[in-house]
């Protein structure tokens, strides 16, 4: 441990190891804090991703790929089945974030930063208005360390953006409260994700099964905080289990929050930047958020690298820009697609399936379901089609 | 009856820790950052709760509850 670093970045899920990461690779001092004592884990995660998501970061490795993902199955409220399968470089996979997480971790300690575990941090140093490190609890003890900036990847919980005073808190209608179980013996397609729509299953939400390969499966839902207010998204869990997999053997069973929203107004600040879900990066449609948060992180990590060898720190403020450029506003399309999803009664679900249905299985691309789904909601007529893709 | 202090007056409310996965939603949506989140250890930080109920809403395994008569000091 030094006295002092260049960069601290709080958290080591995927986007705190890639800020991690890209700020080493420019030659800075960099440490990663982590409030649990291991890296992965607990895991709060569907775990599905792209190919291409993954591959701009890591190379695939069957070590935490679960399952390989060539097809998705949607599912209407009167249960109408639409398969929709997709060439080999649209291919998906299925991770085992336990592993996925700690090997992107090794990634950034390989380029020189360093990790602490166990570390809880429960405030900011600041220099006049410019954070200038953070105070945390380590082994019981309560301590201070100077940083030159620092990178909030402290998930959807954030807390350390709003200490330096940015507004972090997301309206309870924007999150996506989900729970999943982690269940055996359910016997679905093992190359395909399903989501189910509709009232019974996930109102203002998705309910999905993704499966892991041995006939096991995550098996969750989000439901936005509105819906939540009436009922709880372990209710829907339960229910689905009864009716569906009565007997099914459950793993293990996980809570969590997805802020389904557009990137926060301000993602830096003098000395300080958010990343990944902390910043609000998760595609709001999808819910995806490992792919697009590792792309901000990164992004966050190179110019805060970039601005300490500058010696220019207010260089660290034209990541605002830089992340609104690369996905930022494709966020903000995908947000008004979502509203409108959300609006949409079952009858209109099924009458959408019904119609996607008569296009013959082997002309059926996402942009093509896509389309006929528009015909019926022409408000929401744009570039649909790349929703999944990142 | 000692009841805790909230920002309006009296808590109302509670956050079951046994039953906890401390994954995060509420802390998320408080606007007041009255929830304290560790490893393994949850806490709401009495004199910023305002008992707007928005962590109640948001938790996907109801472990927060509302109690109108407050929450007894501990």
């Amino acid at each position: 441990m030094k006295e002092e670093y260049d960069i601290i970045v709080v958290g080591a899920g995927p986007a705190g190891s890639m800020a991690a990461r890209f700020a080493a690779e420019k030659g800075v001092s960099v440490l990663m804090l982590e409030k649990d004592r291991d890296v992965g884990y607990p895991v709060r995660c569907g775990e599905a991703i792209s190919k291409a998501g993954v591959e701009e970061f890591i190379d695939s490795n069957e070590l935490w790929i679960k399952a390989h993902i060539n097809k998705f199955s949607f599912i209407a409220p009167d249960e109408t089945e639409v398969l929709l399968q997709f060439d080999s470089e649209q291919e998906g996979y299925v991770l085992e974030r336990r592993i996925f997480d700690y090997e992107l971790a090794k990634t950034a300690v390989n380029t020189g930063a360093q990790i602490l575990t166990r570390t809880y941090v429960n405030g900011l140093l600041f220099d006049d208005d410019k954070v200038a490190g953070v105070k945390y609890e380590h082994n019981g003890e309560q301590k201070e360390l100077k940083a030159k900036i620092v990178i909030a990847a402290d998930g959807v919980e954030s807390r350390v953006g709003r200490w330096a005073g940015l507004k972090t808190h997301i309206d309870f209608r924007d999150m996506e409260c989900c729970t999943q179980i982690t269940a055996a013996n359910i016997n679905v397609d093992p190359n395909t994700l399903y989501f189910y729509f509709g009232e019974e299953f996930a109102p203002e939400g998705y309910f999905w099964i993704f499966p892991k390969g041995d006939n096991i499966a995550n098996i969750g839902l989000g439901v936005s905080g509105m819906i939540g207010k009436k009922k709880s998204a372990q209710s829907f869990l339960n229910s689905f289990m009864e009716k569906y997999y009565p007997q099914a053997p459950i793993l293990t069973t996980i809570a969590g929050g997805v802020p389904s929203a557009v990137t926060l107004d301000k993602i830096s600040a003098p000395g300080i930047a958010l990343v990944g879900d902390a910043a609000r990066q998760v595609n709001p449609l999808s819910g995806g958020g490992i792919a697009s948060g590792m792309i901000g992180a990164s992004i966050a990590g190179r110019i805060a690298g970039e601005a300490i060898k500058m010696n220019k720190l207010d260089h660290l403020l034209t990541y605002d820009k830089a992340w609104h450029d690369r996905l930022g506003r494709r966020h903000e399309t995908f947000n008004r697609i979502k509203e409108g999803i959300f609006n949409f009664s079952d009858e209109k679900f099924n009458i959408i399936a019904h119609s996607i249905n008569k296009i013959p299985f082997e002309k059926r691309t996402l942009g093509r379901v896509f389309r006929t789904a528009l015909i019926k909601q022409p408000s929401l007529i744009i570039d649909i089609a790349k929703v999944f893709v990142i | 009856m000692e009841y805790r202090q909230a920002k309006t007056g009296v808590l109302m409310i509670e956050i079951l820790p046994d039953k906890c996965d401390f994954c995060g939603c509420c802390v998320g949506v408080c606007p007041e950052d009255a929830i304290e989140l560790k490893e393994a250890e949850i806490f709401i930080i009495d004199e910023r709760c305002t008992n707007c109920s928005k962590c109640i809403w948001s938790c996907p395994i109801e472990v927060i509850m509302f109690n109108k008569e407050g929450v007894v000091a501990k």
